[in-house]
């Protein structure tokens, strides 16, 4: 049969299916089973009301339970046991466990899995919040805002051919058609050279050790010198502590890495394959998908600094703060809770990212991360045992997440 | 916001500069991706594409001079042309490859035994030789010519409409819409009535119910692909279309009933309450009142899972394509051809931009619902 005929007759019996559905079972209820007439009337309505809601909730609630709550069990106990030649499987512990723990490509996953998770959502949140921040204050913000929106459109497999042409690389004695390349050549270690590989990007990462430091300042010094008798509270002192500690790491880290820039030989005049690069080629991955999620982060801050009051602005401009201080003890104080969860949305996409890796190094050249690796051991390898055991990790890492959601949604619901 | 105690005209300029150069960042790589379409693959592999604007004068690799001998007087001439495009312009040739640009356009090149060889501005040769050349080697010719801007839609007629390319985009094209379109609108209504159920019954456990498909919500579905194929295959369905509906079925489900069921609470209860005192069913007023206010979330989330589908690679791979290749659809399509034809980016641009031309225009057309969705969506 014609597959778009097919779909035809599927949307035509999905929806007619739902609706005839819901309908007659309504009707069923209603007048067979607890009909709203005779001696038991009153009795019969309120248990009609009782049932009610379940079925409306029914088709949605076994799609549900098969297609997302079975498998986690499934894919735990798949991640135990060991599938036999004829068919069956065998419990095996945690055997698939240690045999995955015990290969240099899982761990390669994790760490940049891990790096992913850092960079990214940092850096799209951190584009998100400029790009918010600085289109809303212009004329033409709205047609700004769509256009760096787009790539949220765009697939990841397409993003991934468009970031191909970018990376690419053609020997020396071709004109270079891939832009990273082309402006690479441009480099000669002259002056120029010097000034924007060297200089600019010590500049850049000074500039962004001193943000971090400021930003880790600005948390840990109620604890140190409490404002005017204020206890700070106790509850927050872990993150506190937690941010104070992350700045401090990241400050060390960038101004090791300015020292860094200063001394490292840069291969001019050598084209380069950006994606074969060890360690740096994970972040010519992770571009892409910064490029995909900004978009989404600067919708989302931009609604959150709209709804910021502007009074509480007005009246820090009245008291003399600077622009750095509204931004950060102003304005970032009333939207933290949208960037905890424009950070943590984007947290979940970068646990999942799998496409983007797999269309452009296929995890190779120490790239892997572990949705791809997961594919590889269940679809390559055929290995249902370890590969369930990886998908358990990117849950294990996704639970904490999970939990942090249902709680503050119940919370709100109060 | 921040210079309402008097406007800074220079502070201004360069939140200006910076959200041109901000955007001029963002839409640059779809940009050489768009532009890369429409160029010959000559050109393509010849220029960046940054350059497709500007008349290009470079050196062209060696062209071999071939045509029909013929007779005339006395002596034997081939005759024809270096170039297909017309309008290229020589502007010096050679026959050697140490001297590339020995002659100028009309020289006349004496290749020994008394053979000449002369080529015209336009690309235009002439070869002459006092005796029969044969079957022997004819010489090359080397270039050097200004090429002016030239665009084509040729890339776009070879893959989407020449149903001799195998590589072609057309049947994946027919076959995304086959897998977005059912996989978009059923769990519309499904998710629409449990979300009903959700927002305006009451019923014991309705609270755990909304918490755990909160918790749903972020469920990775690389869990979900060896238990869901092992069932598909125990019930019969294997790989198809049906299969890969089913499944987006599912992993749609708990973004649609949260989505429609935020919406639905901030619906008036006014109107919910008279409808009931004047004898309405819940079946009524779901279809009658509760459907058509909603448009908007069921609007949002439509574009959502429409995006979602049609970008998809994971989860058509796993429970659509089988070995045939015969339900192939565009991701996957793309990414064979990044495997074979990873240098010719006139064929990987060209059907890169025809998956993403689709979502590009739903997004442009329908953005305010899109961005509504995902205001409502982001958990809070």
């Amino acid at each position: 049969m014609n597959p778009a005929l097919q779909g035809l007759i599927t949307i035509i019996i999905g929806v007619g299916g739902c609706v005839g559905y819901f309908y007659f079972s309504n009707v069923f209820l209603d007048k067979v089973l607890f009909p709203a007439r005779g001696p038991q009337a009153g009795r019969n309505i309120n248990r009609a009301n009782m049932i009610r809601p379940w079925l409306f909730l029914f088709p949605a609630l076994a799609a549900l339970g098969l297609y997302l709550a079975y498998p986690v069990v499934e894919t735990l106990r798949l991640s135990l046991t060991k599938r036999l030649p004829g068919g069956g499987s065998e419990w095996v512990g945690l055997a698939n466990y240690n045999q995955m723990f015990a290969e240099p490509k899982f761990w390669e996953a994790l760490s940049n899995n891990m790096m992913w998770l850092i960079v990214v959502p940092a850096a799209a949140t951190a584009f998100g919040l400029l790009a918010a921040q600085l289109t809303d204050r212009i004329k033409w913000g709205a047609v700004a805002k769509s256009l760096i929106f787009m790539p949220m459109a765009i697939s990841f497999v397409g993003a991934a051919v468009i970031f191909k042409l970018i990376y690419d690389t053609r020997p020396l004695d071709q004109a270079q058609i891939g832009v990273l390349n082309a402006v690479w050549l441009q480099f000669n270690g002259g002056p120029m050279s010097f000034f924007v590989l060297r200089i600019v990007p010590a500049v850049l990462l000074a500039a962004f050790a001193g943000i971090v430091a400021y930003v880790g300042w600005l948390f840990v010094k109620p604890m140190i010198q409490p404002e005017g008798g204020r206890k700070v509270p106790a509850a927050t002192m872990p993150l506190r502590v937690l941010v104070g500690l992350a700045a401090i790491w990241l400050v060390f880290l960038s101004l090791r890495s300015v020292i860094g820039v200063f001394g490292y030989q840069f291969p001019y005049g050598v084209a380069q394959n950006w994606l074969t690069i060890p360690f740096w080629n994970n972040f010519f991955l992770m571009v892409v998908l910064i490029w995909i999620q900004t978009g989404f982060a600067m919708v989302i801050l931009s609604a959150a600094l709209r709804g910021i009051p502007e009074e509480t602005i007005e009246a820090a401009i009245v008291d003399g703060a600077n622009p750095f201080q509204i931004f950060f003890k102003i304005k970032m104080p009333q939207i933290i809770g949208t960037i905890v969860v424009v950070w943590t949305t984007i947290t979940i996409t970068v646990l999942k990212v799998f496409d983007i890796v797999f269309a452009m190094s296929n995890g190779q050249w120490q790239t892997q991360v572990l949705a791809n690796y997961m594919y590889d051991k269940l679809f390559r390898a055929l290995d249902w045992g370890v590969g369930s055991a990886s998908a358990m990790i990117i849950m294990l890492l996704v639970s904490p997440i999970l939990v942090w959601n249902v709680y503050t949604a119940r919370k709100e619901m109060r | 916001m921040d210079n309402i105690a008097g406007s800074k005209s220079s502070l201004s300029w360069a939140v200006q500069i910076s959200v041109v150069l901000l955007v001029a960042l963002w839409i640059f790589p779809t940009l050489g991706l768009l532009i890369s379409s429409f160029r010959t693959a000559d050109q393509i592999s010849n220029s960046g594409w940054w350059s497709s604007l500007t008349t290009q004068v470079k050196q062209n690799p060696a062209i071999r001079v071939a045509g029909v001998e013929v007779e005339q007087d006395g002596v034997f001439v081939i005759e024809g042309r270096l170039f297909t495009a017309a309008n290229v312009v020589i502007e010096a040739w050679g026959n050697n490859a140490n001297r590339p640009q020995e002659f100028a356009p009309g020289d006349v090149a004496d290749l020994g035994d008394g053979v000449t060889l002369t080529v015209a501005e336009d690309g235009a040769y002439r070869l002459a030789s006092p005796v029969s050349l044969g079957d022997g080697r004819l010489p090359r010719v080397f270039t050097t010519a200004a090429t002016p801007p030239e665009f084509t839609l040729g890339n776009y007629e070879n893959m989407l409409f020449n149903p001799a390319n195998i590589e072609g985009m057309a049947k994946a094209f027919f076959n995304t819409l086959t897998v977005t379109i059912p996989a978009t609108i059923i769990p519309i209504l499904v998710a629409a009535f449990a979300a009903y159920a959700l927002a305006w019954m009451d019923f014991p456990g309705r609270a755990l119910l909304i918490a755990a498909i909160v918790g749903l919500l972020v469920v990775p579905l690389q869990l979900a692909l060896i238990p869901l194929l092992k069932f598909h295959n125990q019930i019969g369905i294997g790989k198809g279309y049906l299969g890969v509906w089913l499944a987006h079925t599912g992993f749609g489900l708990p973004l649609a009933i949260y989505l429609l069921r935020n919406y639905m609470v901030g619906l008036p209860r006014d109107i919910i309450e008279n409808a009931k005192v004047d004898g309405a069913t819940d079946f009524q007023i779901f279809t009658k009142i509760i459907l058509p206010l909603s448009f908007p979330a069921l609007a949002s989330f439509a574009i959502f899972q429409f995006l979602w589908t049609w970008n998809d690679l994971l989860v058509a791979m796993v429970f659509l394509i089988d070995s045939s290749g015969e339900t192939t659809v565009m991701t996957k399509q793309i990414i064979e051809l990044l495997g074979t034809r990873g240098g010719n980016w006139e064929i990987l641009a060209t059907a890169a931009f025809v998956s993403i031309a689709v979502p590009l225009v739903v997004f442009f057309a329908m953005q305010k619902y899109l961005v509504r969705g995902l205001l409502a969506g982001s958990v809070k």
